[in-house]
């Protein structure tokens, strides 16, 4: 991937690193305030939510990475 | 110092940089990793959640016997502990024949309610939340959930209280 290609992939990347953690933080707080109201049904759903989203956000980041790491040819 | 092959600065510039510009400086990778570790804070708050609720324990049906309930007037209030020592709940006496109770912790940031008789609304004095007495539903202000109630039996003369429901199982 060139240069001028490279920067929109990685500023991609992170934008949507950003949209997964802002679903992640949204996520435990719903689950903090279903297990405080006494629905405890909620935290199973929620940490395994919350892992898939982790799981995205890392491989994100290791494509970032990845990226960054590849030789420029520019 | 030389630059590698690619041209890019060493590694440990990154982490150590010479240039008091440069340690401002962060690169979308870093910016990155943090981002990934704030994800990994958030789920381990989801697994701390998860650990708490498998490692519950049940509550257990205490009995208590609410001293001085039939002393209290109508429209009167008076806090017991319930179901241990250090777990305040408001009585309240709405009529002749009607009690409720409730936790006396409010469920936004756990201040003490009291019972307002001149507006029949148990208030919270930190963030002005105020719950119904007759159900314990919120009717204004920051508090998410219902305040817990505590169920009483009458037996004989006395008041006693024989459980608690969650605010939201109503």
């Amino acid at each position: 991937m060139d240069r001028d290609k490279r920067l929109p992939a990685l500023n991609a990347a992170l934008g949507l690193i950003v949209l997964l953690l802002v679903v992640q933080m949204w996520l435990l707080t719903a689950t903090l305030e279903a297990y405080l109201a006494g629905h405890h049904g909620a935290a199973l759903p929620g940490a395994v939510i919350s892992a898939i989203l982790f799981a995205a956000c890392g491989c994100l980041y290791l494509f970032i990475g990845r990226l960054d790491r590849k030789p420029r040819r520019d | 110092m030389t630059p590698p092959g690619d041209g890019r600065p060493a590694a440990w510039r990154e982490e150590f940089p010479i240039g008091e510009g440069d340690e401002r400086y962060v690169t979308r990778r870093q910016f990155a990793r943090f981002l990934v570790l704030t994800s990994l804070g958030m789920l381990v708050g989801n697994l701390w959640i998860l650990t708490k609720s498998w490692l519950r324990k049940e509550p257990r049906a205490v009995e208590t016997t609410i001293r001085g309930a039939a002393a209290l007037p109508v429209g009167g209030s008076t806090v017991f502990d319930y179901p241990e020592t250090g777990e305040p709940c408001l009585l309240i006496r709405r009529s002749e024949d009607e009690f409720v109770a409730f936790s006396q912790k409010c469920t936004h940031l756990s201040c003490a309610v009291y019972y307002a008789k001149d507006s029949d609304r148990i208030e919270c004095p930190c963030h002005n939340g105020f719950f119904s007495p007759r159900d314990g539903r919120m009717l204004q202000g920051p508090p998410p959930r219902p305040l817990p109630r505590v169920l009483l039996e009458r037996r004989g003369g006395e008041l006693v209280a024989v459980g608690m429901t969650t605010g939201s199982e109503g």
